[in-house]
């Protein structure tokens, strides 16, 4: 499985507990998560569908801000936490 | 008789409510997130935008007076074409300024950064891009006055036909629909853009409109307040004459009186470079005659030392046209109980306000 984690700072917004999805495609892991929490997703991309400006994805130490690799697979017992950069805001 | 007052701040929807000796904070909506619009709706439904730096715009709704809210859709952009000549970004940056329709119930209009226009027609549970304001080819002129990319801040909805409708972009111009936003053209003859070079100031689609509003009791008086003047107009914005008020045109804010479309208020400031008040002396210019003249009002307000400045929503008028409230960049609010003669400290630590709406009881 894939553990994914939020940032409180998202959780003041939305509600968001960590959860455990199975492996796959970034775009894959992040579908599950959004199914979970269907409002999620407008917090985290833009109308395009891109990351927004200043969220931030940590693919276990990878840090991710701006284009995504959508077709990266993230094995199982990876890690996908998902915050905001800390620029902006 | 208003008996609240939101103010749009940086730091959250602060409410006042009328007491004993005028209006006394009540409480702050959202505290802490900023608040780029709200709208309060014929039926008492409130609206909220909030504008969050890492997550994006949201927008609640309230529909017991603030009580309880609940997040509801934000208008959404297309997925942009391969398109070089389109220099703007298809994905919204914020909500600009809400306009409940005041005879349908449930439409409401949202303007937004980018200059897009959206209609609602169930309260803000779901939105839809007016394609034919955002594909008129004069679109990828526009550009961005204060923010990066040009904005949609007004929209001037005729109070007896939803169908008729004015919007103004900054900087895109002033923009006209008679059919509900099937169709628009561009209005606006007579601004003005001094920052042009001479051969094009006065090219309609170069206009920076900081801030348009129409007299509700005739909408054919439409009051604007541009980058480099204040401008009105007598024929529904198709053409607008040049006023010159004293001491200074530069401003965002316009408010118009509900029943004399010849009376609107502005709060100037040094132009564009500098944005205080001329001799840092704060001070509302009124008008009573058309914009023929214009009286300075500064009774209660900072003579000296203030570098207060209004933004584009920041002065409301009540359906009376004798209150009026404002809000400023630094955080002073003040009002207005006789028509803008004198004026009533409200509060000297707000956050920065962006804009204020007037709740008659």
């Amino acid at each position: 499985m894939i553990k994914v984690s939020f940032t409180e700072n998202l959780q003041r917004h939305i509600r968001c507990d960590a959860l455990d999805v199975a492996p796959g495609t970034l775009d894959a892991v992040l579908a599950q998560v959004f199914e979970r929490y269907p409002p999620l997703a407008g917090y985290l991309l833009d109308d395009q569908g891109e990351l927004r400006k200043h969220v931030m994805l940590a693919i276990d130490q990878q840090l991710v801000q701006g284009a995504m690799p959508h077709q990266q697979v993230l094995a199982a017992g990876s890690r996908l936490h998902i915050m905001q950069a800390l620029s902006g805001g | 008789m208003v008996d609240r007052i939101l103010f749009w701040t940086r730091k959250g929807l602060v409410e006042m409510r009328a007491g004993d000796h005028g209006f006394d904070y009540a409480q702050t909506h959202f505290l802490g997130e900023p608040v780029s619009a709200a709208a309060v709706g014929p039926d008492g439904t409130w609206w909220c935008a909030l504008a969050l730096g890492h997550f994006g715009s949201k927008l609640h709704r309230s529909t017991d007076l603030g009580a309880n809210w609940q997040e509801v859709a934000v208008p959404v952009f297309p997925e942009k074409p391969d398109d070089p000549d389109d220099k703007n970004p298809w994905a919204l940056e914020q909500i600009w300024c809400l306009e409940p329709d005041p005879q349908i119930p449930g439409r409401l209009w949202a303007g937004t950064i980018p200059g897009g226009l959206f209609r609602s027609d169930d309260g803000g549970d779901s939105w839809s891009l007016n394609q034919a304001l955002w594909n008129v080819p004069a679109r990828k002129n526009w550009f961005g006055g204060g923010f990066d990319n040009p904005g949609l801040h007004s929209i001037a909805i005729h109070p007896e036909d939803s169908d008729s409708l004015t919007v103004a972009i900054s900087s895109g111009g002033v923009w006209k629909s008679e059919d509900a936003g099937n169709h628009w053209r561009q209005v606006g003859k007579g601004l003005r853009a001094e920052y042009m070079p001479e051969d094009m100031q006065f090219d309609l689609v170069n206009q920076d409109v900081h801030r348009l509003m129409a007299a509700p009791s005739n909408p054919d008086w439409v009051w604007v307040q541009h980058h480099n003047g204040v401008f009105v107009s007598s024929d529904g914005a198709e053409t607008f004459r040049e006023c010159t008020p004293d001491p200074s045109a530069f401003g965002f804010a316009v408010a118009v009186h509900p029943k004399r479309p010849e009376t609107a208020w502005f709060v100037p400031g040094v132009k564009d470079q500098y944005r205080f008040p001329v001799d840092q002396a704060l001070l509302v210019t009124r008008s009573e005659d058309g914009g023929k003249t214009f009286q300075a009002q500064r009774q209660g307000l900072p003579q000296g030392g203030s570098f207060d400045l209004v933004y584009r929503h920041g002065l409301a008028v009540d359906r009376t046209g004798n209150t009026l409230a404002f809000g400023t960049t630094t955080g002073n609010a003040w009002c207005s109980r006789d028509g803008g003669t004198s004026w009533q400290l409200l509060s000297h630590t707000l956050p920065p306000v962006y804009g204020v709406s007037l709740i008659n009881a």
